[in-house]
């Protein structure tokens, strides 16, 4: 049963709009490769990036917030489990910059090392649920029909889930705990709502003109899905992701606080913004750190998202 | 009330678990009228003000027979009067007896006064007693509190029995206890040995809702999850005369927000601070922050099953965990001094402590016998590259001192020390009792009733109900056997000291601090004290209106 | 159209026995024994434990049980919670203040989140959109738990406007606190969603001829872009509204409301199969009727979406 029947009926105004592989500009712009029009398009979107402020800022920002997590190493000297409850909630000193936390450890160390696990589920999380919501989502709100109403409904069952409920089923029979599996139970009940977004938006974005030209050029469903209707509902799928990136970073610390996350071992920003909270009525300054390092961290990724669907959009590129 | 409520909310809720309120030094002094003047209570004449106090949703239907936690625990105590109650310093006085005798401390005869009435009317009799106490002690009812009658002759856990309680005459009955039990009388004023009205045989349900009691209140509504309002009980002639026009214990499922709560006078009584506040609730409050030992001790109990900590080698491990532990930086750094480092396996609230007993010093921080304890039992089995683990179920109080311990463990031992948390109090308890546990684990322990046999017995005795870690030592059992049969309370207390001598030498449990009580009252009520239990003593509480 | 509404509907079926079949296999293989688990730290006797078992029907198979839940669901009688209260009374407790506060909370991001969205969009790059930026990843990094606090002391403690808690006096004041600080992430998602949609379509070629036929730019901006960006924004919102009812844990904490979160996680953490399954199952219905709201919508923002 077809939910969105498509009615081939044009939108006002928008009798002039050209598809991307058509852009008549672009072929003048780069003059050398017009033999492949989509892989011209991502080439031409890289190009574009490369030429913007703001991508060369947001790679900076996650390049070095990658580099902490994978070498904490060559930022500090100190462990960040060398703690001496005597230092406890003591202010900035000499070699201890951010000062120390509630149980005496080195704050800034703390802040080094906890990069690593935060950085890696929030990624690994923000991924999976990309891969697993947006396919979800882009065959149920392309195809429609019997694909819309069973994927639709699967994704309502998985969303009546509560978290912590699974999470305590699933880590409990899971023996290693690590950034993956925990960033597996993130993304496996957290895809619902970007399953939705991008249902909805290719549901409108499939009616488009350019849409109709690719098929009356004969291109094949799952090739238009790919090469035009996605690039052009990527934008509220890339801004979704890159705030749940930081939810998962926070999330993953809700999960080790009730003991079904990282092993209490595990340094993470999470973890420590959650053990900060203890400490609010009297240094609620410890949790900036933590904190700071997760903002520092969405806002790389944000801004790497919008440069991203700038690029991908040849109607903002051309301006 | 049992110790330790189960984990039954997020975070600071699950604080909550180790319910610490306690008794003030001078518990009879009832002119302490606090720092407020506006609710004081005149001599001889009671105030009207309906007195507010944080409260968690009680987990079962408000009888002595099921209530079992902290959340019930504190209506139940109100709106039931039993054989004795305790004052603030846990001294126990008759409230219903007129006497408790006994020619061998094992067949008791008791006889109450006559005149009592249950709130709908009915008298309170003999019968009472006798009808609740075999109701909850019979297997088959399946009564939270039945354990509590296991030392009456004729109980049973494994098939229905009657125990040996016996109706003589409308006010008489008699006990029969299974071995001489000197402290018998202080028993009685625990919530599971309260009188129940016959309605309550016919129609259990009601107490779901409207509970039917011969306290100093009454249950006037019960909305649940949200407030249970008590008044006084016009009826009520014992010595607990209510000094104001009713209590409301508001559930709160957040400490923090009882707190802020009581910082804006929307509460008069928090009766647990949050650990967020820890440091400041003394210098917000004033006068009127409490924060006194109590009867709760807090253990890490070092389970039987663990080959590491067996044999000689394994003895000298637990010392040099004990050791390793500075009991003074932990509870003045991770509990802002609500904590009194533990010097005993019982309380300093309870008759009979002593701070010296032989032994003790093994509680003492002293990181270079740690260091030298542990690599002497290295040389007598080489553990080598070790992680101790420190299991709890989960919660974030638990994790800050676990992880404070750990620091020390880590520092001074030179081997790994990690928290090990089960996410439900389900997981954990079954863990335990299958003997899972990779690691030794936290304990704690609240008196049911103001006595030392109450810390010991329970939990070190062969096969005792809460003696998690499985600890067997016959010299102990006959220790606590013959203090049970000691002619004098001295006596007893004596041999209680030499059992808690072998405690030390084998290091069952690891005693780490006792819990304060920490609580507070807004300037709106006066004469606010906290008994020995850690409960307010709701009923001297005067608010005007 | 009514053929398509009643089509949804039936499709309740289907999901309803989907969802509490998973459920009640979730809170099944929840690890420990929840029965041994009421005596607290002093256990039960096995008999005791034995019995209250056979009470809650928890020594039959997995099927049996889930059938005597089916059955329950069907008489609506869903017996009583190892506390001995009526179920539905524990439903009907939380319920209702959860519905207010999650749709207070869902008004609050929706206007402020699409109002910001809508101003930081058409001045891309401006200084508005900087700091909008800001305020998102602030929200993002500070916990919710944090922002609840600091608004409880300072507004409510301190200041004295607004109660401190809502849990004795529910209402639009008390409320409104705890509405703020429960819509505060999900103000960060509506407001970049909306920012982003906003600009993308601004740049759109019929905004081009709207503004060339002489529509003016407020014109514009209302009956064109806004509309055509509003699609993933009120996907979003309409799922959203069960993550409010679901995930409020923090926030009823914070101010002391006894609602759906807070119930769920306790009966989650006690094991008590039937209020999980039957709570959760309540949302989801909700879930489920607010997404049906917004397929609806689509057609009203996008004319070319149809259904039959």
């Amino acid at each position: 049963m077809p939910e969105n029947r498509y009615v081939p009926a044009p939108r006002p105004g928008q009798e002039h709009f050209t598809a991307p592989v058509d852009e008549g500009g672009l072929g003048a712009v780069d003059a050398v490769d017009t033999s492949d029009a989509p892989s011209s398009f991502w080439r031409e979107s890289w190009r574009e990036m490369r030429r913007r402020p703001m991508f060369w800022a947001a790679a900076t920002i996650i390049l070095v917030v990658v580099t902490v997590a994978a070498f904490p190493g060559l930022f500090t000297s100190l462990g960040p489990r060398q703690c001496d409850l005597a230092m406890s909630l003591q202010g900035p000193q000499p070699g201890h910059p951010f000062g120390f936390d509630f149980q005496g450890c080195d704050i800034y160390s703390r802040t080094m090392y906890g990069a690593r696990a935060s950085v890696l589920v929030g990624v690994l999380a923000t991924t999976m649920v990309i891969v697993l919501g947006t396919s979800i989502g882009a065959v149920a709100g392309y195809y429609g029909g019997w694909f819309d109403t069973i994927l639709s409904r699967i994704t309502d069952i998985f969303f009546a889930v509560p978290l912590v409920l699974a999470a305590i089923v699933v880590m409990s029979v899971s023996t290693n705990r690590t950034s993956f599996t925990v960033a597996l139970v993130l993304a496996l009940f957290g895809w619902t709502s970007i399953a939705r977004i991008t249902r909805g938006t290719v549901m409108s974005v499939k009616n488009n003109e350019f849409v109709t030209a690719a098929k009356s050029l004969g291109m094949g469903r799952g090739a238009i899905l790919l090469r035009h209707v996605l690039p052009n509902a990527a934008a509220p799928i890339i801004v979704y992701a890159t705030v749940a990136l930081g939810t998962f970073i926070v999330a993953e610390a809700t999960l080790s606080f009730l003991g079904i996350g990282l092993p209490p071992s595990v340094v993470s920003w999470g973890g420590d913004i959650s053990k900060a909270q203890n400490s609010i009525r009297v240094a609620p300054e410890i949790l900036f750190y933590p904190a700071g390092g997760l903002a520092l961290t969405v806002l790389g990724f944000i801004m790497m998202g919008d440069v991203v669907r700038d690029a991908l959009d040849p109607k903002a590129r051309k301006r | 009330m049992t110790p330790r409520r189960r984990l039954a909310g997020v975070g600071a809720f699950a604080l909550a678990s180790a319910l610490m309120l306690s008794a003030c030094g001078g518990g009879g002094d009832n002119t302490d009228t606090g720092e407020g003047t506006d609710g004081g209570a005149t001599e001889g004449g009671a105030t009207t003000g309906i007195v507010t106090v944080n409260g968690t949703e009680p987990q079962n239907p408000l009888t002595p027979g099921m209530t079992n936690e902290v959340g019930g625990g504190l209506a139940v105590k109100n709106i039931y009067a039993g054989l004795v109650y305790y004052d603030a310093e846990g001294a126990s006085h008759y409230e219903m007896a007129e006497s408790i005798e006994s020619e061998d401390n094992q067949n008791w005869t008791i006889t109450i006064q006559d005149g009592w009435t249950f709130s709908d009317g009915t008298p309170v009799t003999a019968q009472s007693y006798v009808d609740a106490w075999k109701y909850t002690a019979l297997l088959s009812n399946g009564q939270n509190q039945q354990y509590f009658f296991h030392d009456v002759a004729g109980w049973s856990d494994t098939e229905d029995s009657e125990i040996a309680v016996e109706v003589v005459d409308d006010l008489t009955f008699t006990v029969e206890l299974i071995a001489p039990s000197a402290d018998f009388e202080l028993w009685l004023g625990y919530t599971a040995f309260m009188p129940m009205p016959e309605v309550f045989f016919e129609n259990p349900d009601i107490y779901s809702d409207a509970p039917v009691g011969n306290g100093p209140y009454v249950v006037e509504s019960w909305e649940h999850e949200n407030v249970i309002s008590l008044r006084p009980n016009p009826d009520y002639e014992g010595p607990r005369t209510p000094q104001n026009g009713g209590i409301d214990i508001v559930i709160y499922t957040d400490e923090n927000t009882a707190y802020n709560d009581l910082l804006s006078a929307n509460l008069d009584i928090i009766t647990n601070v949050p650990s967020s506040a820890f440091q400041t609730f003394e210098s917000d409050l004033g006068e009127r922050a409490v924060n006194q030992p109590a009867a709760v001790i807090q253990v890490i109990q070092v389970p039987a099953w663990l080959p590491e900590f067996e044999g000689e080698a394994g003895n000298l491990r637990r010392q040099a965990i004990s050791k390793a532990i500075d009991r003074n930086q932990v509870t003045e750094t991770v509990f802002g001094g609500t904590r009194t480092p533990a010097t005993d396996f019982t309380s300093p609230v309870i008759a009979g402590y002593s701070e010296d007993i032989p032994g003790s010093e093994v509680l003492e921080y002293d990181a270079d016998a740690a260091k030298a304890l542990w690599d002497e039992a290295e040389g007598m089995d080489p553990l080598g590259d070790y992680t101790l683990q420190i299991a709890s179920n989960a919660d974030s109080d638990h994790q800050t001192w676990v992880d404070a311990v750990c620091n020390n463990i880590r520092t001074v031992l030179e081997i790994g020390c990690e928290f090990y948390p089960y996410p439900t109090f389900a997981e954990f308890l079954d863990a335990r009792d299958a003997g899972e546990v990779p690691g030794i684990f936290r304990g704690g322990w609240q008196a049911d009733w103001p006595a030392m046999s109450n810390f010991l017995g329970p939990v070190y005795g062969t096969g005792a109900g809460s003696n998690d870690m499985q600890y067997t030592n016959e010299e102990f059992d006959a220790k606590l056997a013959e203090a049970g049969a000691a002619e004098t309370p001295e006596e007893a207390t004596e041999l209680y000291k030499e059992a808690q001598e072998i405690l030390f030498r084998d290091l069952p449990g690891i005693p780490l601090w006792y819990n304060n009580a920490t609580a507070g009252y807004a300037e709106t009520v006066d004469n606010v004290q906290f008994g020995w239990d850690s409960d307010p003593i709701l009923h001297e509480v005067a608010k005007s209106e | 159209m009514l053929w398509y509404l009643g089509r949804r509907l039936l499709q309740l079926i289907p999901v309803f026995l989907g969802a509490t079949l998973l459920l009640y296999a979730l809170v099944f293989l929840l690890p420990g024994d929840p029965v041994a688990a009421l005596g607290g730290e002093r256990g039960l006797p096995e008999a005791v434990q034995e019995q209250i078992r056979q009470r809650y029907n928890l020594d039959e198979p997995f099927l049996v049980q889930y059938l005597l839940f089916l059955q329950g669901v069907f008489t609506l009688d869903f017996g009583v919670d190892f506390r001995g209260r009526e179920i539905l009374d524990v439903i009907a407790g939380a319920l209702p203040v959860t519905f207010q506060l999650a749709v207070m909370a869902l008004v609050f991001e929706a206007i402020l989140g699409i109002g910001f969205g809508l101003l930081a969009g058409m001045r891309k790059g401006g200084w508005f959109d900087g700091s909008v930026l800001v305020m998102s990843l602030f929200v993002i990094a500070v916990p919710t738990f944090v922002i609840g606090f600091v608004l409880q002391f300072v507004v409510g403690v301190q200041l004295g406007w607004l109660p401190v808690t809502a849990g004795r006096d529910p209402n639009f004041r008390s409320l409104l606190m705890p509405a703020i600080v429960l819509g505060a992430v999900s103000f960060a998602y509506v407001l970049r969603l909306t920012r982003t949609s906003v600009a993308e379509n601004l740049s759109a070629d019929y905004v081009r001829t709207a503004r060339a036929k002489g529509l003016r730019r407020s014109q514009v901006t209302g009956r064109h872009v806004l509309r055509n960006s509003l699609i993933p924004v009120v996907t979003f919102l309409g799922a959203d509204l069960g993550n409010l009812m679901a995930g409020a844990i923090v926030t009823e904490g914070i101010f002391n409301i006894n609602g759906v979160g807070g119930t769920l996680f306790d009966a989650i953490t006690r094991g008590e199969n039937v209020t999980v399954v039957s709570l959760t199952t309540v949302l989801v219905i909700i879930y489920i009727i607010a997404n049906l709201v917004v397929d609806l919508l689509y057609a009203a923002l996008d004319p070319r979406i149809r259904y039959a």
